[in-house]
């Protein structure tokens, strides 16, 4: 059994906490400050596993439930991105789709573990939650049809593959719109600020946050590290569609991507620190202009 | 070179949906006067690859672009100015469903053009047919969906634009006198069309088309 299968889902777990350093840092120095350490995530995890969980008497198991899962769902994603030109562990042809309903089964535990509380704050954002992300899965779908449409491939691995990079001479104009597509979906399904101010707690506007709120010690590490671990998958695909570099050296070409997510964090940080997020009613807007960026690139493919 | 036509064309299909997808005057005009400038300078960059420019195709780029990117929108944004409305709040289309109507559009605009693929038209660029019913089908979708006037003046350039493009992809280098004689048309229309808005604002002081149905002594 050849141990390089195991490369995407080892820098996965292992770097995806550093990412969100990357971005506070980016934000830290944008706002003239020092900024939390860069590992602050992982000390945060340590600190939460080591607590103990509380629960209110009106969950369920579901309430319990729902971390896990979302961690499972997030881990068992990272097996099937490839990282470079790394093949992933798992790798079939419709892989893009159990990927994209893996993000979806996790997003709905997140959900129905939050309607579990019966606190309403945390259904409000439950409901916005699934409201926003069913507009950002059409732009992603679309996309990735698109993707499959311009290699004729239906997995990440195949579509990813060393002749990648050569689409980008003759499509890249469709290439260019399903990344910032992606780029949209990626904001947005990480709760990143157009669309979902990470640092507001307690606020009528947020989205994610809110959902996690009851949540505490082994059970809030779970989410925060599934939730990494969703922005590295994703960003990994944004990466690999955006530039894909190929050496010919997997090794180097690993390296790349593994340098490829820092400047994706730092593009993350400055989107963050320069931008406003959108009014609440103005998002669906950013997510229909993403599936139209998608449709775009999908109709020229098809022509 | 191709490469930079297909860019331009894409671009031109986007700045279409920016139209059908922003609320603000601020941002839809200069879209218009980019999409403008775009259009002009279309026609150099096909013509530029078998046989130079001729003067004819110069003339008409040296009035064109001037006309449609920046008197057009100077026009526009004087109304703005004076009418002192710089948004549409609520339009008969919202705007994520305008730009869903957008995105159906554009399949349609691609599958009429590849009903037209079979017939023998000289078409210089295989982009330019879908391109033009679409900046046509937006342009109609811009008039019917606003209830400002000045966004319907806007409908109305995108339309002219696409009827521009339309004209490229079959006749190619039109005829120069009837060329102008359509800008010429367009310009008076324009013109004509903004000094009515700013009557239409001073009377009524709005410039809601919807409104305009009731009398008034």
């Amino acid at each position: 059994m050849n141990v390089n299968f195991f490369i995407p889902t080892l820098f996965a777990v292992v770097f995806a906490p550093l990412i969100l350093g990357i971005i506070n840092r980016t934000k830290a120095f944008f706002g003239g400050r020092c900024g939390q350490p860069l590992l602050q995530l992982y000390y945060d995890l340590f600190k939460l596993l080591r607590k103990g969980a509380t629960y209110s008497k009106t969950t369920t198991y579901i309430f319990r439930l729902g971390p896990m899962v979302g961690l499972v769902c997030a881990l068992l994603a990272t097996t099937l991105v490839p990282f470079g030109s790394q093949r992933p562990f798992i790798s079939f042809s419709g892989d893009i789709l159990l990927f994209a309903y893996l993000l979806g089964l996790m997003r709905f535990f997140t959900v129905i573990a939050a309607l579990d509380t019966g606190s309403s704050f945390e259904g409000m954002g439950a409901a916005r939650e699934v409201h926003f992300s069913a507009l950002a899965e059409v732009a992603f779908f679309l996309g990735l049809i698109s993707l499959v449409k311009i290699t004729s491939f239906a997995s990440f691995s195949e579509i990813y593959s060393t002749s990648f990079a050569n689409l980008w001479d003759m499509k890249s104009i469709e290439m260019i719109l399903i990344g910032s597509s992606f780029l949209i979906v990626l904001l947005t399904e990480n709760a990143r600020i157009p669309v979902d101010d990470p640092n507001t707690h307690l606020e009528l506007t947020m989205i994610h946050e809110v959902m996690v709120l009851d949540h505490s010690g082994p059970d809030f590490a779970f989410i925060l590290y599934g939730s990494a671990l969703k922005l590295w998958v994703l960003g990994s695909v944004f990466v690999q569609t955006f530039w894909p570099i190929r050496s010919g050296c997997v090794y180097l070409d690993v390296l790349f991507a593994f340098l490829s997510m820092i400047v994706l964090g730092v593009i993350i940080g400055i989107v963050e620190s320069t931008m406003a997020r959108l009014r609440l009613l103005r998002v669906p807007q950013l997510l229909v202009a993403g599936a139209a960026l998608s449709t775009v690139a999908l109709v020229l493919t098809m022509r | 070179m191709e490469q930079l036509i297909n860019i331009m064309m894409v671009v031109i299909l986007l700045t279409n949906l920016l139209l059908l997808g922003s609320s603000r005057l601020g941002t839809c005009i200069p879209a218009l006067g980019f999409q403008g400038i775009l259009l002009g300078l279309m026609l150099p960059v096909l013509l530029l690859s078998p046989e130079g420019i001729s003067i004819h195709t110069l003339i008409l780029v040296l009035i064109s672009i001037p006309l449609r990117g920046l008197l057009f929108p100077w026009i526009l944004f004087r109304i703005v100015k004076k009418t002192n409305i710089r948004r549409e709040i609520e339009p008969f289309i919202s705007y994520p469903v305008s730009i869903f109507l957008g995105m159906l559009a554009l399949v349609l605009a691609f599958w009429m053009s590849s009903r037209l693929a079979g017939t023998p038209i000289p078409s210089l660029h295989p982009l330019m047919l879908p391109v033009a019913f679409y900046t046509i089908l937006v342009g109609l979708i811009l008039i019917v969906s606003r209830k400002l006037a000045i966004n319907q003046v806007l409908g109305y350039i995108v339309l002219e634009n696409g009827m521009y493009v339309l004209g490229i992809a079959f006749a190619g280098e039109v005829h120069l006198l009837l060329e102008l004689g359509v800008l010429m048309d367009v310009f008076v229309a324009v013109f004509v069309m903004s000094i009515a808005i700013y009557r239409i604002s001073r009377e009524f002081s709005h410039i809601d088309v919807n409104q305009l149905q009731n009398l008034k002594d």
